[in-house]
């Protein structure tokens, strides 16, 4: 089995320390590492949030590799910069062997992202918007609108839904037009940060459905973030759990219980695992992430 | 699939989109149509009441009219695709769908070809809607005009203006909560030393030295000189080359600016915050 995605010490910082646009115009690419950080001190009172410490995992090609985590625990940060929307300060990261940051176009070739906020033109209705959404990944009209409805009526959405604009849908309809959206383009690694968070029960076990056939039927490969212990354990081969930027453990669902079993007389749960593991409960999913 | 086809597909998705954009948010088209006409109509009125306002006698209002209508057309065909082009990103941060545009497997000249294709057609169309309307009101005498020149001489001056226009939409992606106003300054600077409604040899000398780097000067200079003279083309080239110069200067330029951007926002996180 070959690797699908390699990710290796890879850091990752925000805060106010970055040089200005003017300055980086004329230097954008100095620094160390494939991210080419710009390696400027702490400032004074500058704030700076790691957001990703050092992180290292593999995931196998077919495999359904979740990462778990509080909010602000990295994760979303993590899934951009697989995704090439965010470059690594320091490390390495690589999607069926392509670096992410020298070959950007081969990686966004072979990925796509359901993020947690379905982000849509709003005045646009599903079919619009996927249309748009397949042309950029080179794909036919025609064949689109056909897939367009097989999709989202295989996620439950009724056929008018599917023309009228998309302010008029519900956030849970809304989520499954991104499913659906992303999985237009046949991506050979599935990118999902909290899919299922805001869906109604129904909703929830058939996105997982979904995601679960892809991997069945297609080989698709997916990494998947989630604060749904359930969804994590029933879903995913592997679970890697994050807290403030580092992964803390990775293991089965089975492993991680086994890791903190003799804490307890009977099998914990992967809550309990978490608890036990970072000192944390998770909690809200509404609030933001980092 | 070639890489070119796979790219002319993927540039058609911004003509597609923008043109849905159009059709679902149609009551501001009408709206922006309706305000672009009354003031094009509003400029072309100050001809009429300059013999009343200077008390001469001698004012040609006929002429003076047209050549402040073709400055508000051009100008007005010019600032069109200007805006279209900066919307490339903050159409985008208004949305949200900034992450997932930049996510697809396309070179930004896809990108760009595609926005500017729509830009151009969108703003003839618009140009030709307002010229009818206001031919309409006033009697304009177009018997000396050469369109054909006139168009020419309004594309070849597009090109400088999606350059321009590039530069200007990444201040959207640098600066998400501000940055789309931001991009009046471009607009407003252009505005006042390019001879829009004026001569530019009226300015004071150092707006005067601007004015020759400014690509809409050769525009309506050379509009001017077909619509009120009946100037052909080969007659317009003086004007023409340097409008197209400019573009040629100013398109990779922006492509070269906006790519820098692009970097920037992605290190430093800065594609995520919806302005």
């Amino acid at each position: 089995m070959s690797h699908a995605v390699v990710v290796n010490e890879v850091y990752k910082q925000f805060g106010r320390n970055e040089r200005p646009f003017w300055k980086a115009l004329f230097n954008p690419r100095s620094g160390s590492g494939n991210g080419k950080p710009t390696a400027h001190p702490l400032h004074g009172s500058v704030q700076i949030i790691v957001a990703v410490d050092r992180v290292s995992f593999t995931v196998e090609e077919g495999e359904i590799f979740g990462v778990l985590g509080p909010n602000g625990g990295g994760k979303s940060t993590l899934i951009r910069l697989i995704a090439t929307l965010l470059l690594p300060d320091k490390g390495k990261i690589s999607v069926f062997g392509y670096d992410v940051v020298r070959q950007p176009l081969q990686v966004q070739q072979l990925i796509n992202r359901v993020s947690v906020e379905a982000s849509f033109f709003k005045k646009l209705s599903p079919m619009e918007n996927l249309m748009y959404g397949a042309r950029l990944y080179g794909l036919s009209a025609k064949q689109t609108r056909k897939q367009v409805v097989e999709i989202l009526l295989r996620l439950g959405l009724k056929e008018r839904d599917i023309y009228h604009p998309m302010e008029e849908m519900s956030r849970g309809m809304q989520q499954k037009v991104a499913i659906a959206r992303a999985l237009l383009s046949r991506p050979r690694l599935l990118l999902l940060d909290e899919p299922t968070t805001g869906l109604d029960p129904r909703s929830k076990r058939e996105v997982q459905a979904v995601v679960r056939e892809l991997r069945e039927v297609h080989g698709t490969t997916i990494l998947l973030t989630t604060h749904d212990m359930i969804e994590a354990e029933t879903l995913c081969d592997r679970i890697a759990i994050m807290d403030s930027g580092r992964v803390v453990a990775l293991d089965t669902p089975e492993g991680l219980k086994n890791r903190v079993r003799g804490t307890t007389d009977r099998q914990p749960t992967l809550e309990e695992v978490f608890l036990e593991l970072t000192g944390k409960q998770l909690h809200n999913p509404e609030e933001e992430e980092v | 699939m070639s890489t070119l086809s796979y790219q002319m597909r993927a540039s058609f998705a911004f003509v597609e989109r923008n043109f849905n954009l159009i059709k679902r948010y149609w009551s501001w088209e009408l709206v922006w149509l309706v305000y672009s006409i009354t003031d094009s109509m509003a400029v072309s009125f100050i001809g009429l009441g300059m013999e009343r306002i200077g008390g001469a006698a001698s004012v040609n209002t006929q002429y003076l009219v047209l050549y402040l209508l073709i400055g508000t057309l051009v100008w007005r065909f010019l600032s069109t695709i200007f805006y279209w082009i900066t919307d490339l990103i903050s159409i985008e941060r208004w949305e949200g769908t900034i992450e997932y545009t930049l996510m697809a497997p396309i070179r930004r000249l896809t990108h760009m070809a595609g926005q500017t294709a729509f830009s151009l057609v969108y703003s003839l169309i618009f140009t030709g809607v307002i010229l009818v309307v206001i031919s309409l009101v006033f009697d304009i005498d177009l018997s000396h005009a050469n369109l054909f020149s006139a168009t020419v001489m309004l594309l070849a001056g597009s090109v400088s203006f999606v350059g321009i226009g590039v530069m200007a939409s990444v201040l959207p992606l640098l600066f998400p909560e501000r940055g789309s106003q931001m991009t009046h300054v471009f607009i407003a600077l252009m505005l006042l030393i390019s001879g829009v409604y004026y001569p530019v040899e009226v300015l004071p000398g150092f707006l005067r030295m601007l004015a020759v780097y400014s690509p809409a000067t050769y525009v309506l200079r050379g509009a001017r000189m077909a619509v009120l003279e009946g100037a052909s083309v080969p007659m317009l080239w003086p004007q023409i080359w340097p409008a197209l110069l400019m573009g040629v200067f100013l398109i990779p330029l922006g492509l070269w600016v906006f790519q820098q951007a692009e970097y920037y926002a992605k290190r430093t996180g800065k594609l995520h915050r919806n302005g």
